[in-house]
Formats: C-alpha cells, structure tokens, sequence
C-alpha cells in the first residue's frame, strides 16, 4: 500500500490526554422486552445508560473534556481545537463546541465546530485533530465524540441507544500516553440508517445495516490499515470496534482475526449501550485505563451513511501517572442507578408536560 | 428569556470561575465590583476547584416556572474548599440520600430551557464526589 493510503502526519503525535463520561442511569433491556413483548425478546444487552433530565450531549462533552484536560496536564487554552461529533447536537443551529469551549475556559482563540456522521462523527474529529497538531498548526487539539440517542419506543434500537462520551486530545508523541501510528478511513453511500432533519426518531434498514453497512466498513477498514503497516492481529493487544451491541463487534473481531481477551476489555455495549458517535472511543478509555506500556491498540469506528475509521496507537510508559488522576471509565460504569420503564420515559421527555 | 443578562454571567455559571482579591487575598464568588472582605476594587479571576460540601439543603416539590419537570429536587448551600458558599442545584442524587457535610463537586448541566424553541441554559449544579480525593 503506497502512503498515500494510510494517514500519517509528518510530525509524530499521539494522545496526550483522554476522558469518559457515562451518565449513571441505567435502563434494563429487560424492561423493554416486559413493556414490547411480554418479555418474549431477547434483549441484545443487559442494560443501557440513560441521561438525567439535566443532560446531553453537551453536558456530556464537558465532562469527559474536563477529565481529558486533567490527565493531559495542559491548560485550557493551550487547545487550539474543540471538536465535538454527535448526532444528538442540543441545538440544530448553534454549534456545542463553543458552549464546551466556553465551560473548559479554552474560548475564545480555539476552532470550534460540531461534527456530524452518525456514529463515525468523533473519530472523524480525532483524525482531524491529528492533522492540525501533525501539520504543526498547533500543539493541543481535541475531538470529542458523545450522544444522548434515540430510539422509537418498541423499536430494536430502544434497547441500545444509550448515552455517554469520550474526550481525546492529541498532542505531540513525545508527550503522549499512546502514540499515533497511522489510520485509514473506508467510506461508502450506504443508507443503513438515517434521520431526516424535523424527525423524531431514526429510521434503519433492519437486516440491512449487517453485512453491507457494518461488517463491511468495520472489517476492511481494520484489514486494510493493518496491511498497510504490516501488522497482523498478534501485534495488538487490544482491539476496539464500534459497539451497536455485543454480537457485531465480537463477530467482526473474530472475522478480524482477533481473539476474545483482544475485545473483552474495550467491548462496553452489554453495560452501557451503544453511545453512538461515543461508542468505539468509549471503548478506547477502558483500554487506556488497563493497558501496559508498549501495548498496542487498534481502532475502528462505523458510523451509519456509511464508513470506518481504523487507527493504530501504541502505549506508552506515561499512562502510568496520567490515567489515575481522572475518574475511570469502570468508575463510571459501576455508578449506576437502575430505572424503570416509566422513569425512563420521564427522563427521555417523553411525557407530554403541557 | 434574557439573552444579554445569561450570557453576561456565563464564565461563573458555566466553570465557577470566582475572583481573588488582590488587596487582601480573600476568594469570592460570584465575582462582583467590590471585595466583601475588604471593600478594594479590582479583582483577579480564580478558577475555583469546584469541591466542597452540603452547609444546608431543602426539597423543593412546588418549583418555580421552568423547573417544573425536574420537582422534587434539592437545593443546597455549598461550603466550596476554597471558602465562598452558594447555592446550587443538586444532582445525580435522591433528595432523602442527601446529608449535611456530604462531599459534592460540581458539575456543568442544564438549568432550564426556554420551551422547545427557545435557548438551553446551562450552568453549575453540585453531585456526590465521584473519586475520593
């Protein structure tokens, strides 16, 4: 493969700082298959994360940014980009980054612009992020991927539509807890999945987003970027997929090559749901919090539309000290509170007020 | 809803940023024109650390416009570490799980939106700590 298909800035980079946030209520699947079916379904996770009534995507942002800028050890306004990507956007007019800017004390000489490309919206921002700091632009940039996703009540995506984000700010290798090591990006008109602009709700093409919209995008865009630096799955020791439900990402690891104590650690989806445009970065954060110095990590995002973004980054000895000065994403994780079927409504806005 | 007056207060309601006084080091917020300590002009912004604890609380069941869809919710006076108190939101927790002296740290959330079409105000609210120190 020639360079000119692997991504690779010039000047080395890598991930100098990286955050989670995961909202602690949590939906049983359960109680979806009780209230649709009798009970009669079987859920495709065990729970999902809910947002309280006081959060989306931009309050999620905020957080998982706030942990990214403590690990990192930078100042606020040592950010030269804050990108966020989302498909839940708290305004359809009016971009989250400046309000996220505003609240990490980054505003104002910051560039600044939300994302958008379903899942795949935040792993975009990170490979651009990448360029800005590989291009010598400037020396911090984040991307920041987060969702409070919808589902139609009754509908396959209600059980997984979670909530939660991550925060990654990428900065020079030589300060950096995992450095870059290339990417490649696959992306095809594939309409697997899709929400018209005054839609409520997501519309999908059912078995449809399978085979010809996730598997594919998810499995070349990992075959490729690993040929292309000629590695094989025993170089990595972690592999992290786009998570719309266990049984997707473990298949398409398997078909990677990859082995169950590849995925385990970075495969969230059964816990928290599927975070969307959050969800293989999600992932990403687990691994960060677990990996050992000199252990490799293979990306691979998918967002619906349809493509993948594939990114390789190996740990270095800096994890140590950084990855324990910001809450965990098991932290996260383990503050749960469960919720019925009926507050789940209330905290969705669902229920008709006035 | 008052664009100019949310949009002036933004930096203290989104981040607590506070003021210090360089007369006679007192820590205050919200920022305002004249120390309360020692009554000098001129402040220094301070990013407060946004860690204290639960002074005082309540329950509020019958809240004002606006808030109507969050009821019931706590209220409470926070001791923040670096001295200053206000009042704030609690969240993230069950009115009856709260307790004075609990340990809470802030967080950036939405306050109040201006029905479906109108702007979302975000702003400071306190939860438990989530990492002890």
């Amino acid at each position: 493969m020639s360079k000119q298909t692997l991504l690779k800035p010039s000047r080395a980079v890598g991930i100098v700082g990286y955050g989670a946030y995961i909202p602690q209520y949590r939906l049983p699947a359960s109680e979806v298959s009780e209230m649709w079916t009798d009970g009669a379904a079987a859920p495709p996770i065990t729970e999902k994360a809910v947002p309280g009534l006081d959060e989306d995507t931009a309050t999620i942002a905020i957080e998982a940014a706030r942990n990214a800028l403590v690990r990192a050890g930078i100042a606020p306004t040592d950010l030269r980009a804050i990108w966020v990507g989302s498909e839940s956007h708290p305004y359809a007019v009016k971009p989250t980054s400046t309000i996220v800017a505003e609240a990490l004390g980054a505003a104002p000489m910051v560039q600044a612009a939300d994302w958008e490309f379903a899942c795949k919206a935040g792993s975009e921002a990170i490979i651009a992020a990448i360029g800005l700091v590989g291009s010598d632009m400037a020396d911090y940039a984040m991307g920041i991927g987060a969702d409070t996703a919808q589902g139609r009540p009754g509908d396959a995506l209600e059980y997984t539509a979670g909530a939660g984000g991550a925060a990654i700010i990428i900065g020079p290798a030589e300060k950096s807890l995992a450095v870059f090591e290339g990417s490649i990006s696959y992306v095809t008109d594939t309409p697997d999945f899709w929400r018209r602009p005054k839609a409520e709700y997501p519309s999908h093409g059912m078995r449809f987003t399978g085979e010809p919209a996730y598997f594919h995008h998810v499995v070349m865009a990992g075959q490729i970027l690993m040929e292309t630096l000629g590695r094989t799955p025993e170089d990595y020791r972690y592999v992290v997929l786009h998570q719309p439900n266990v049984k997707f990402p473990s298949r398409a690891a398997k078909q990677l090559g990859f082995k169950p104590e590849q995925w385990e650690t970075g495969l969230l989806v059964g816990r928290i749901g599927n975070t969307y445009s959050g969800a293989s970065l999600v992932g990403l954060t687990a691994v960060l919090d677990a990996a050992e110095p000199g252990e490799r990590v293979l990306v691979v995002s998918f967002g619906s539309g349809a493509g993948s973004d594939a990114m390789s980054f190996q740990v270095t000895e800096r994890i140590r000290d950084r990855r324990l000065l910001a809450p965990s994403t098991e932290d996260y994780i383990a503050r749960r509170t469960v919720i019925d079927y009926a507050t789940y409504l209330r905290y969705r806005g669902k229920l008709l007020m006035k | 809803m008052h664009i100019a007056r949310n949009w002036r207060v933004k930096k203290q309601r989104y981040s607590l940023t506070g003021e210090i006084c360089h007369h006679c080091g007192s820590k205050v917020f919200p920022p305002r024109d004249v120390c309360p300590e020692c009554a000098q002009p001129a402040y220094d912004p301070l990013q407060l650390s946004g860690k204290g604890e639960v002074y005082s609380f309540t329950t509020v069941y019958e809240p004002p416009a606006n808030f109507q869809e969050q009821a019931p919710y706590s209220i409470a006076l926070i001791k923040l570490e670096e001295g200053p108190m206000l009042t704030a939101q609690l969240t993230d927790v069950e009115p009856n799980q709260v307790h004075i002296g609990m340990p809470v740290e802030m967080v950036t959330r939405k306050l109040m939106q201006d029905g479906d079409e109108g702007l979302i105000q975000y702003g400071y609210k306190f939860r438990p700590r989530i990492m002890a120190h």
